[in-house]
């Protein structure tokens, strides 16, 4: 092979090479991607079904209800209350009344299957997607969002 | 007191930085060597600064003087001395200032031992990081000083978070800003180099050792922390693909590049532009990743509050950095050159594709970091990106990696012959093949991930012990000792084969996990039993425990195996008093095949409770093979080849022999 058809073969090499893995990647993108919808959101059925997405909002207080591993609460926005179900350990911060992010399905019961449920390490802070949840409720209400 | 004066000392570190940042860089310009000598000293003021600044906040922790905000904020009178000092970290403010702190030590070590550079080189790069300096001091004295004063005084502090109290947490910052700032020793170099117009071979050759040992350092950091998250966070899970543990990776896949890229200018003098600008991107994603993880940009556990002022002069900061360095870059690369050709098979191109993979993977890892704040920034929808995707992307990227692993070190430079190679590796190739034949039949059971994983493991150690096997051969009538013949082979060399027996290490650790790992969520009394991977797991008890500054409910977990006891457990279950927040400690019994994890989840009716069992098959490989290659990599570091000066290339004829036939 001449040098600058070496040369030819080592750049359409890469090339390809990229063009491969940029393929891979954007297509695992593309099926990955979580959106996030609110407690109101998933109410008026905007949420996919069928598909995994994040639910945030506040946990509703005394909504929580224990049977042995299965936990029970509602994810609510203050406008709209969406009932989680969630099998396994819940993260040391979570608590009523303070937010939470659960990522997951919409079941057939219209129940959101939780598999993973967040809180964060922090008394004091709110998860960006809950407190964007109680804004957008709060300004289709009109109604105060509670701190 | 004390605090004003640590202030003062961040006022005139600043003075100094500037001096230091602009005067070489004018001096190396217009070849006025008074003006480059300004470099040495002005870097070691603003280092004797700093660390005066740096000691002040560290007393102001010790002497719980609450009047300082930000110890009121991450400290309280509870709180043991060692998390005190390591409380000058635990918040956004003082790391910067540790950062800083870490920018100094990496100076004074270049000041030192720079002696063999000549001094406008080594003016540039002095200057280069008194203007990052400069920087950091600006930012710090601007929007996050940690020697504001807070009135009235509160009679006591607010507590460090629970979750940095812990050893680990103790040590993982300094390690990984190390790493990160070390990286600006390297993007010194490249600016320099652009500066200068010259990347010689002899350039690559100053610059290596300094990139591979901030790489040491990140390694560390990252291992440190991820075996934090393990025991600390309860979750048992050594990796979860959180923006935050990616914006640490994203600069150790660089800095990984870089210094294989850098192997390929020193030996060859090829790759030179592409070795500057890995260099640049490398020490781009460490500023990057320091800024996104402490600015609250990101959620996550690490994540402190936000200050709109703090964005602003980050992104500035940012983009005066990055797009600066890039533009340097666009205008003075052709000038650096290309280098030498090679062929197609052969060590460079096998290096080449490592290369490419390797960014590939870091700008996968970006697009799904960067990705999900760009969507929220311009308020397009909130989404995020999870595990699934980097798994699904990671290993089609890794794998043909740790393929070419066991070939590349094998491969001559400049030209390869494919059937040569084939001949010598056939023999690893058959071991490899017959181990995963043998731990399937062991196993029972195996999966594709955990044949691959046990496949590539053997074929790298494989490889590697054939090309040991081949340096070491006995040449010459006169017999030496096997462990002369050791000592002779060059130190890159065998800090090489030992990072790369850690890949294997970690690849093998990483599929086992994978594949036979068993988790359990479990509801138990006082006396019940679960049987878990063959391991019996009692709850004996449960009592109330009080620690320094936290009470906690213990529970006695006794395993056994076949009737045999294996361990008595002990997870905790803490509530922080100040703060009022609940902390899981997991108890770990530690086995060099199996890690047995059992964790407290919460409380049920009846005195029950939720309990999180694992038994996780070789976990424990994952930080081992980090912390070989973070060994590797400080042994390949440490190489006196690199430290003598040009004059002292004459060495003893038989090291001669080995080091051209086995350069690494």
């Amino acid at each position: 092979m001449t040098p600058r058809g070496k040369r030819f073969a080592i750049a359409a090499g890469i090339v390809g090479a990229v063009g491969i893995a940029a393929a891979l990647v954007l297509n695992a993108f593309n099926s990955n991607l979580v959106f996030f919808y609110s407690p109101s959101q998933v109410a008026a059925k905007e949420a996919p079904a069928g598909r995994t997405f994040r639910l945030g909002g506040l946990v509703e207080q005394g909504s929580v209800k224990r049977d042995g591993v299965t936990v029970r609460f509602t994810v609510t926005d203050m406008v709209r209350a969406i009932p989680v179900r969630y099998e396994g350990i819940l993260p040391d911060l979570f608590r009523e009344g303070k937010g939470v992010v659960a990522q997951g399905q919409v079941g057939g019961d219209g129940v959101f299957v939780a598999r993973e449920v967040l809180a964060k390490h922090d008394e004091n802070y709110m998860p960006p997607e809950a407190s964007a949840a109680l804004k957008r409720a709060a300004a289709a209400s009109q109604v105060g969002v509670p701190r | 007191m004390i605090p004003e004066l640590g202030q003062l000392a961040l006022l005139l570190a600043l003075a100094a930085a500037l001096i230091q940042g602009t005067l070489p860089l004018v001096g190396a310009a217009r070849n006025r060597a008074d003006w480059m000598a300004l470099a040495r000293p002005a870097a070691q003021v603003q280092c004797v600064l700093v660390a005066f600044a740096f000691a002040c906040l560290a007393s102001a922790f010790v002497r719980n003087d609450f009047s300082v905000l930000y110890v009121a904020e991450h400290s309280n009178t509870s709180l043991p001395l060692a998390y005190r000092i390591a409380g000058v970290w635990g918040g956004h403010e003082g790391s910067l200032l540790l950062w800083l702190l870490m920018l100094c030590g990496w100076m004074l070590a270049l000041a030192r031992f720079s002696r063999s550079i000549p001094a406008p080189v080594v003016a540039r790069i002095l200057a280069v990081m008194g203007l990052i300096g400069a920087g950091f001091l600006l930012f710090m004295l601007v929007t996050s000083n940690p020697f504001e004063r807070i009135v009235p005084v509160p009679p006591n502090g607010n507590d460090l978070n629970p979750l940095l109290q812990d050893p680990g947490m103790v040590v993982h910052p300094p390690m990984l800003y190390m790493g990160y700032v070390g990286f600006s020793v390297a993007f010194a170099f490249a600016i320099a180099a652009l500066l200068g117009g010259d990347l010689s071979a002899q350039w690559a050759r100053w610059m290596r050792p300094w990139t591979t040992a901030a790489w040491c350092f990140l390694t560390l950091g990252i291992m440190l922390g991820s075996l934090w998250a393990y025991y600390v966070l309860g979750w048992g899970g050594w990796w979860f693909w959180d923006p935050v543990e990616n914006a640490s990776f994203m600069p150790w896949l660089a800095g990984t590049a870089l210094i294989h890229s850098l192997a390929v200018t020193d030996k060859r003098g090829a790759f030179k532009s592409w070795t500057v600008l890995l260099a640049i991107v490398a020490f781009s994603l460490s500023l990057l990743g320091t800024f996104i993880v402490r600015s609250g940009v990101l959620s996550s556990v690490h994540a402190f509050a936000t200050d709109p002022k703090r964005g602003v002069f980050i992104l500035s900061f940012l983009v005066i950095v990055i797009g600066g360095s890039l533009l340097l870059y666009a205008w003075r690369a052709p000038k650096v050159g290309l280098g030498a050709r090679f062929e197609m098979v052969s060590r460079e191109s096998m290096l080449l594709v490592n290369n490419v993979l390797f960014v590939v993977a870091m700008l996968s890892v970006l697009l799904g970091t960067l990705y999900p704040l760009l969507l929220d920034a311009l308020d397009l929808g909130k989404i995020s990106v999870g595990p699934p995707y980097f798994d699904t992307v990671f290993l089609p990227l890794m794998a043909p990696v740790l393929f070419l692993l066991g070939i590349g070190p094998l491969a001559r430079w400049k030209q390869a012959e494919l059937p040569a190679l084939a001949k010598r590796l056939r023999w690893a190739a058959g071991v490899a093949v017959l181990a995963t034949l043998a731990a399937a039949l062991v196993a029972g059971r195996i999966t594709l991930g955990a044949a691959f994983g046990v496949l590539m493991s053997v074929w790298i150690v494989a490889s590697i012990a054939t090309d040991l096997a081949h340096r070491l051969r006995p040449i010459g009538p006169a017999p030496v000792s096997l462990w002369t013949r050791i000592q002779t082979l060059p130190r890159p060399l065998l800090g090489m084969m030992l990072a790369h027996v850690g890949v294997a290490v970690f690849a093998f650790g990483v599929s086992m996990v994978r594949t036979y790992e068993v988790e359990r969520d479990v509801k138990m009394q006082t006396g019940d039993t679960t049987e878990v991977a063959g391991y019996v797991f009692t709850l004996r008890g449960l009592r109330n425990v009080k620690g320094p500054n936290y009470d906690a409910v213990q529970a006695v977990v006794d395993v056994r195996r076949n009737g045999t006891p294996v361990a008595l457990m002990h997870p905790e279950k803490r509530t922080y008093r100040v703060q009022g927040t609940a902390l899981t400690d997991a108890a770990i019994d530690r086995d060099i095949a199996r890690d047995l994890y059992v964790s407290l989840g919460e409380p049920v009716e009846g005195g029950a409770w939720i309990v999180r069992i694992y038994v996780k098959p070789f976990v424990d490989w994952i930080w081992g093979g980090c912390l070989l290659m973070a060994l590797g990599g400080a042994l390949a570091a440490s190489d006196r080849r690199y430290r003598a000066k040009q004059a002292s290339e004459a060495t003893s004829p038989i090291t001669a022999t080995l080091a051209t036939g086995a350069s690494a």
